[in-house]
């Protein structure tokens, strides 16, 4: 009875009812927190829920983020359309616009946010130079290292505070489990900030716990564990996890077979009359070619998006005759993927909004899976030529 | 909470409960450049059983002002100024690693400050290698990682921390990493420096208690025999598997130890 009385008040540690922790789960946030190099995670029911947990534990209404403009869909729809009605406000920048993240921050901003390669324009911030802006204001930086994921880029060692993945996606690396994770540094000082009372002001949920003065470098997962997932629920499942953690075990040589497809298939498009231009940072013409080689020397990942010659309709033929590339909004299955985001995970958006974010009409976006590459670039090639008829 | 020690700040948390004159205060000092939230549960578990809590950030430590001081003797006449400053009479003192140093030789220079002494990895002396010691003062990252490879047991490599989704080995890193500049050497140094101990345990008046881990191997089990010798009241727990950052690590057995040690030692 007095040990479940000490869980209960954060005197134990242990896990009490699989909402806020599980030992399955557990040993997959460990092994995150250490491929990332941060102090601790949380995994959650999706890469949605990561990110609004990270939110939720920061902020209150009147409060306001400063976003990169180039996002998924999903995180555009929170950030811009679901959040305002909660009393949280958006300023978006395009991630390129690194002086525009410094002029965006209010006294009332408590998060810069981004992607490490932007959605689907694959655009990489200046992160050591953002990360330096937000800090100057007292304000830690949050990142989206989904596409990246930590065997390419582990943000904590350029600035970053937090970090959120869909584990769905290449940590997974077979899409058959849905899931997210949110990542503490364990870096950013909360206390000398003095913009987030959350974490360092008594809590009444536990008779007054500060968590910076008990917790220190992790408050901000603490909190995030002990009221998020008690309040706001959206744990990750246990099978889920387990699943998961069979990806984490291949997810090196999984990256590097992604990285070598993808680089061939770059090659491919590259040379093809029907592709009007490609986006991938390792292209010598990708406006972040120099950052990518700095940041993420061993690959820039496995999403590239290029542009095909005679629009909706020659896109639409493309996708239509694919048969190894699956046609699916996900990415990073071991399975080729492929999207056309105008008409799928951006359809929301209006045209000022669409190029915003940097997605044309004519955009189609590849997942590069783990397949026999000529299997790969023989499917394009029929794409291609269907794309013409 | 924050008091001031010696014209300092001086950072401490009371474990979730505002200290109570009326209870017995439980002190405890951190380790190398740690801070006080590495007895983050142990300090929420006694404040709510009975005692006053305070784990200090040693100066020049976590959110305490000032330098780090230069040697075991200093840190211990601090905890005496310490003690003065909050006005208590006298404290149950938990040290760990350097702390454990620390509470030994405040409990042999200012017995009458020391209720019962508390070493958690504990060692009459804790010699550092002059190349640990090197990579400290050239603020060469390999200090960190090389102290949390050694000072964690085998199997809290692997995970299975306590507190669900905490990496251990990254989160002591972490606070290595947040300490100022030249604190882990100086405090390296400090232990280094430190060579009266197995003299001092001849001192001390006070029930004492021993926590060691079976698998730590910067202060292993033979470095404390010169205590279990000269302490005249010694009572000594070893936790299985544990290593040298066994309050992290195995946080409830140290808990339950020290929790036995202190009702057996409070007059009843």
């Amino acid at each position: 009875m007095e040990h479940a009385a000490g869980l209960f008040n954060l005197e134990r540690q242990g896990h009490i009812y699989s909402r806020i922790s599980n030992p399955t789960v557990a040993a997959l946030e460990e092994r995150l927190a250490a491929l990332e190099g941060g102090v601790g995670a949380i995994a959650t029911a999706s890469g949605m829920s990561a990110m609004f947990l990270a939110i939720a534990t920061l902020m209150g209404s009147g409060s306001h983020i400063v976003s990169s403009s180039s996002l998924y869909g999903g995180s555009n729809n929170l950030l811009g359309t679901t959040l305002p009605r909660f009393g949280i406000e958006t300023t978006f920048v395009h991630p390129r616009d690194t002086d525009g993240f410094r002029d965006a921050i209010r006294p009332e901003t408590r998060l810069v946010f981004g992607e490490t390669l932007g959605n689907p324009g694959l655009e990489i911030m200046d992160v050591t130079a953002v990360a330096e802006i937000a800090h100057e204001a007292g304000v830690p930086f949050m990142l989206d290292n989904t596409f990246a994921t930590p065997y390419l880029f582990r943000p904590f060692e350029w600035g970053v505070d937090l970090i959120y993945h869909s584990i769905t996606k290449f940590i997974g690396g077979h899409g058959v489990a849905i899931g997210g994770a949110l990542i503490d540094g364990g870096t950013f000082d909360w206390d000398a900030s003095g913009r987030f009372p959350t974490l360092t002001e008594p809590y009444p949920s536990y008779h007054g716990l500060k968590f910076t003065e008990e917790f220190g470098t992790q408050a901000f997962i603490i909190r995030a564990r002990v009221e998020g997932l008690r309040d706001f629920g959206a744990p990750l499942a246990p099978q889920n996890a387990f699943y998961i953690l069979q990806g984490t075990e291949t997810l090196s040589v999984r990256m590097q077979k992604h990285i070598e497809n993808t680089r061939k298939v770059v090659e491919f498009l590259d040379g093809r009359d029907e592709v009007a231009w490609i986006s991938y940072p390792e292209l010598a013409d990708h406006p972040d070619h120099d950052r990518a080689a700095q940041l993420m020397p061993d690959g820039c990942g496995a999403i590239l998006a290029f542009g095909i010659e005679g629009g909706r309709d020659a896109g639409r033929r493309f996708i239509e005759r694919l048969q190894v590339f699956s046609h699916l909004a996900n990415v990073g299955d071991a399975k080729s993927l492929v999207i056309h985001p105008a008409s799928t995970t951006h359809s929301t958006m209006d045209a000022d909004q669409l190029a915003r974010a940097g997605v044309g009409e004519d955009l189609v976006r590849l997942s590069v899976g783990l397949e026999d590459s000529s299997d790969l670039l023989g499917d394009l090639a029929a794409g291609l030529r269907a794309s013409r008829r | 909470m924050r008091i001031e020690v010696d014209r300092a700040a001086v950072s401490a948390t009371t474990g979730g409960r505002p200290p109570d004159p009326d209870r017995p205060l439980v002190l405890f000092l951190h380790g190398a450049a740690l801070d006080r939230t590495v007895w983050q549960l142990q300090t929420r578990y006694f404040s709510h059983h009975g005692y006053s809590v305070m784990a200090v950030d040693l100066p020049g430590h976590g959110r305490s002002g000032g330098a780090p001081l230069s040697s075991i003797k200093t840190y211990s006449d601090w905890v005496a100024s310490l003690l003065a400053s909050a006005g208590y009479s006298s404290a149950h003192v938990v040290g760990h690693s350097m702390g454990g140093l620390i509470a030994l030789d405040t409990a042999s220079r200012h017995p009458g400050l020391v209720s019962t002494l508390t070493m958690v990895g504990p060692a009459a002396a804790i010699p550092v290698h002059p190349a640990l010691l090197a990579a400290a003062e050239a603020g060469d990252h390999i200090a960190y990682e090389l102290m949390a490879s050694w000072g964690h047991g085998r199997r809290s490599h692997l995970g299975g921390h306590q507190t669900p989704g905490i990496w251990m080995m990254g989160s002591t890193i972490r606070l290595w990493e947040r300490a100022a500049e030249g604190v882990l050497a100086s405090d390296l140094r400090a232990c280094d420096g430190y060579r009266r101990g197995a003299e001092a345990a001849t001192e001390v008046r006070c029930p004492s208690l021993l926590i060691s881990g079976s698998r730590d191997v910067m202060t292993p089990h033979r470095a404390a025999a010169p205590l279990r010798r000269n302490l005249r009241d010694v009572r000594e727990v070893v936790i299985e598997g544990a290593g040298h950052i066994m309050i992290v690590e195995q946080p409830d057995p140290v808990i339950d130890a020290l929790a036995g040690f202190l009702a057996d030692s409070s007059p009843s």
